[in-house]
């Protein structure tokens, strides 16, 4: 029943035991209700951090960090290595839950071993990254631009690291355990959680990467 | 895959089988309510006595001499903070929500029980460092509860070193907790609720605490937001919200920062917060009203599109917390009009408790004189809003006692009017006693009598012109002697009420052991948690089988039944079949 109608059903008027939630009550789609949730948490965090940042990108101190070729993050190619890590752990999660039944376990615990690797080397990329501005004296407090940048890319990172720790159990579980539902479950849900983050990245890479007049134009576009 | 369905689930993993993990490291939803309601009103205490000494201030200057203007500010900051934050919304969700929760909708448990039990500890840990900003170096932070940059982080502020680093931390410490409840919450109503239970036969306390989950894990991020980026302004000199700042002399290295964006973010979480300890007050309130009036709720319907109505209006009206920050006039418009707007479904609200009474068999039991007094305190707090709500008038009242006055009575005595009414209606089922009667008349009548006594003043204070945050109001023009005689009479009231409070607290601490024993039913409820096998529930609520839903909330006083209530899991009787015949009234006459 949708939404809609059931808001609009008289609840008064029915004494029986209609529409059974014999589908609805059920453990498996109680984990995806949450992820789901918490993904939309998790977005409405960023979406204001997004909105803060486009207007603070409209002040007068705000220096861009790419757009003209000095500027440290006018070349990408750090950044589109780091994404290609992450895009690499997104697939194999794809792969890995479209074939889990079929595949042999040590290919799943190969595979689960590869997601975890390439999204520790997007951690280290990033930390790379990190290190660079820094070497270049692009620090924290230094412009709110930088600021912007290590604080986006470090909240993004720290909801990847929990994604990595909850897989790394997954991993452990898979190695001393017989294969099960429950860890099919397990690494379809980290697989949505992984697309999210992705997805979360490239928005990021394009905002944390724009020129100032692209900020101008988002800001006017956004009536900012 | 194969899909196990909750009730079903071969998962004893936290059936409790020691002290500890029964009651300390518990997952049952029951007892963790319980952890949250006595933290809760453990730290509210905290707060109750913050006010005290803040209205012995006001009400005596000069009199006290350890009060001083720092710590009377500190006083305000931690008592608001404290009050909004760590009771309220966490008594509300916390402990009624997990307690109703699974009851109400017949579930076990929630849908994640460990991390419900997460969720409390970690709660407990915001409490314990906000408290702990108390006792460093400055005490704890003075900046108001709104927090505004760039005071709140600066030195010259009262705690503005490690108070407000600890107020920020305790409050994304907090934000963490409320998600991971918040998500149980929200899942459970969605998934496991039992057969029959369809959305709309869901009791209206349900409904309020859903929409209210909702609005919290969407608004909350901004508080967190907020938190994170002022934590890095004070901690590593970032420039979010931090303009350039001349500090006692000193050129701070901020620069550039927008104090405005702070409190854009801030109310786009704060106005939300006032309904998300509104609408589950709400809810209850509703629940209360029917039981206790033997009616059923006047426009069910009505009143669960108000509440969704009224969530989704809470997002669009935040800036008029901020007319006097200054704003494009058309902006000003904009959210005068939704705020007026939001009045609409409130107010609707409003009729349908008092239709509901209308011509119903209101039994005045304590439970319900709380939840009548919370109609007269929610008018009063609702009225005045539309005052401040709009541009004009909010202007010469901001700042004033008169928006101490609205705030106190719309969110802070209505709520906890509610709380009142839903701990003596919900305590027989908690404890299988009664709380005791005489007191509670007694803590009834002097509350509501008492609070009026404190807030209709403020109304009139505010219309003087006398500023809120104030330590003293010396001898200026603004302070009139009918004023300082009216802020003492205030403090007497506010001392009355706050001692008053405390025998709320003996009547809970005594009623659990000499208290009135109390059957599995004694309101003659319809709602599933009276009808759970055992009182107090035990763990896993329901016995062997769960109850199957098949009729709304609210099957009161239906003609042709022997009793005046049927239970929502009592199935269909002959006595149905004739209950909805227009003539049958007439014929029984």
């Amino acid at each position: 029943m949708s939404v809609i109608k059931q808001l609009v059903s008289k609840p008064w008027e029915s004494v029986d035991t209609q529409t059974s939630l014999s589908e609805a009550n059920d453990i498996t789609l109680a984990r995806y209700t949450a992820l789901k949730w918490l993904l939309a948490v998790i977005s409405v965090m960023f979406m204001l951090f997004f909105i803060t940042f486009i207007s603070r990108t409209q002040f007068t101190d705000f220096q861009a960090l790419a757009g003209e070729p000095w500027l440290p993050l006018s070349d990408k190619t750090p950044l589109w290595i780091n994404t290609a890590y992450i895009g690499l752990a997104s697939i194999i999660l794809q792969i890995l839950c479209k074939r889990f039944s079929r595949l042999p376990r040590w290919k799943v615990n190969s595979l689960l071993l590869l997601t975890l690797l390439s999204s520790m080397l997007f951690l280290s990329g990033q930390l790379a990254v990190w290190n660079n501005l820094m070497a270049q004296g692009y620090y924290l407090q230094t412009n709110p631009a930088n600021s912007f940048f290590y604080l986006l890319t470090g909240l993004h990172g720290l909801h990847l690291l929990l994604g990595v720790l909850i897989l790394t159990v997954t991993l452990i579980q898979c190695l001393l355990k017989p294969v099960s539902d429950k860890m099919s479950r397990r690494i379809d849900l980290t697989r949505i959680y992984w697309h999210y983050l992705l997805l979360l990245w490239l928005v990021l890479f394009f905002l944390l990467t724009s020129s100032t007049e692209t900020f101008k134009a988002i800001a006017e576009f956004c009536g900012l | 895959m194969s899909h196990v369905a909750i009730a079903d689930q071969v998962d004893n993993s936290h059936h409790p089988k020691s002290f500890i993990t029964k009651y300390i490291w518990s997952q049952d939803h029951k007892v963790i309510a319980i952890q949250y309601g006595i933290t809760a009103i453990f730290v509210g205490l905290v707060a109750l006595v913050l006010s005290g000494l803040m209205r012995l201030q006001l009400g005596f200057p000069d009199t006290f001499s350890f009060i001083d203007p720092a710590s009377y500010l500190q006083f305000v900051t931690m008592h608001g903070m404290i009050m909004v934050i760590y009771l309220l919304t966490a008594l509300l969700l916390g402990g009624f929500g997990n307690y109703l929760i699974p009851l109400m909708i017949g579930a076990r448990d929630m849908v994640f029980p460990y991390l419900n039990m997460l969720s409390y500890w970690t709660y407990l840990l915001s409490v314990i460092i906000l408290l702990a900003s108390f006792f460093v170096t400055g005490g704890a932070s003075g900046a108001g509860w709104t927090l505004y940059p760039p005071q709140a982080i600066l030195s010259g502020t009262p705690g503005g070193d490690a108070g407000i680093i600890l107020m920020l931390i305790s409050l994304a410490v907090f934000i963490i907790a409320f998600t991971m409840g918040g998500l149980n919450y929200v899942t459970t109503i969605l998934q496991a609720r039992t057969k029959g239970m369809t959305l709309m036969r869901m009791p209206l306390s349900i409904w309020g605490i859903f929409v209210a989950t909702i609005l919290g894990l969407l608004a909350f991020p901004a508080l967190l937001v907020s938190a994170i980026m002022m934590l890095l302004d004070k901690t590593l000199a970032t420039s979010f919200f931090m303009p350039a700042v001349v500090s006692l002399g000193e050129n701070l290295s901020y620069g550039g920062g927008s104090p405005i964006l702070f409190q854009h973010l801030f109310w786009f979480f704060g106005h939300p917060e006032v309904y998300i300890v509104a609408l589950p007050a709400f809810g209850m309130v509703s629940d209360v009203i029917a039981t206790h009036a033997r009616k059923n709720i006047f426009g069910y319907r009505m009143m669960v599109w108000a509440i969704v109505a009224i969530g989704g209006l809470s997002f669009v009206v935040w800036a008029h917390h901020m007319y006097v920050s200054g704003m494009n006039p058309y902006f000003g418009f904009f959210f005068a009009t939704t705020t007026l707007i939001i009045a609409v479904p409130t107010a609707l609200k409003v009729y349908n408790w008092v239709l509901t009474l209308w011509q119903g068999n209101i039994r005045l039991t304590v439970p319900m004189l709380f939840a009548i007094g919370f109609i007269f305190t929610f008018t009063h707090g609702g009225l005045t809003g539309l005052f401040l709500g709009n541009v004009v008038v909010d202007l010469p009242l901001s700042d004033t006692y008169f928006v101490v006055g609205h705030f106190h009575m719309v969110m802070g005595v209505s709520p906890v009017m509610v709380l009142y009414a839903a701990i003596y209606h919900w305590f027989p089922k908690i404890t299988g006693r009664y709380l005791n009667n005489r007191l509670g008349k007694w803590h009834f009548w002097l509350t509501f009598l008492g609070t009026y006594a404190i807030y209709l003043p403020m109304h009139y204070l505010g219309f003087l012109g006398v500023p809120r945050r104030y330590f003293a109001m010396g001898d200026s023009a603004l302070m009139s002697e009918s004023a300082a005689s009216l802020n003492a009479s205030i403090t007497v009231s506010a001392i009355i009420v706050g001692v008053v409070q405390l025998v709320f607290i003996f009547n809970l601490i005594w009623s659990l052991k000499h208290g009135k024993k109390a059957p599995a039913n004694p309101w003659g409820g319809t709602t599933l948690e009276w009808q759970t096998p055992q009182t107090p529930p035990q763990h896993g609520n329901w016995g062997p089988n769960l109850p199957v839903v098949y009729r709304w909330a609210y099957d009161f006083s239906v003609p042709g039944h022997t009793r005046d209530f049927i239970p929502q899991n009592e199935p269909k009787s002959t006595g149905d079949e004739n209950s909805y015949e227009p003539d049958l009234q007439e014929r029984e006459k």
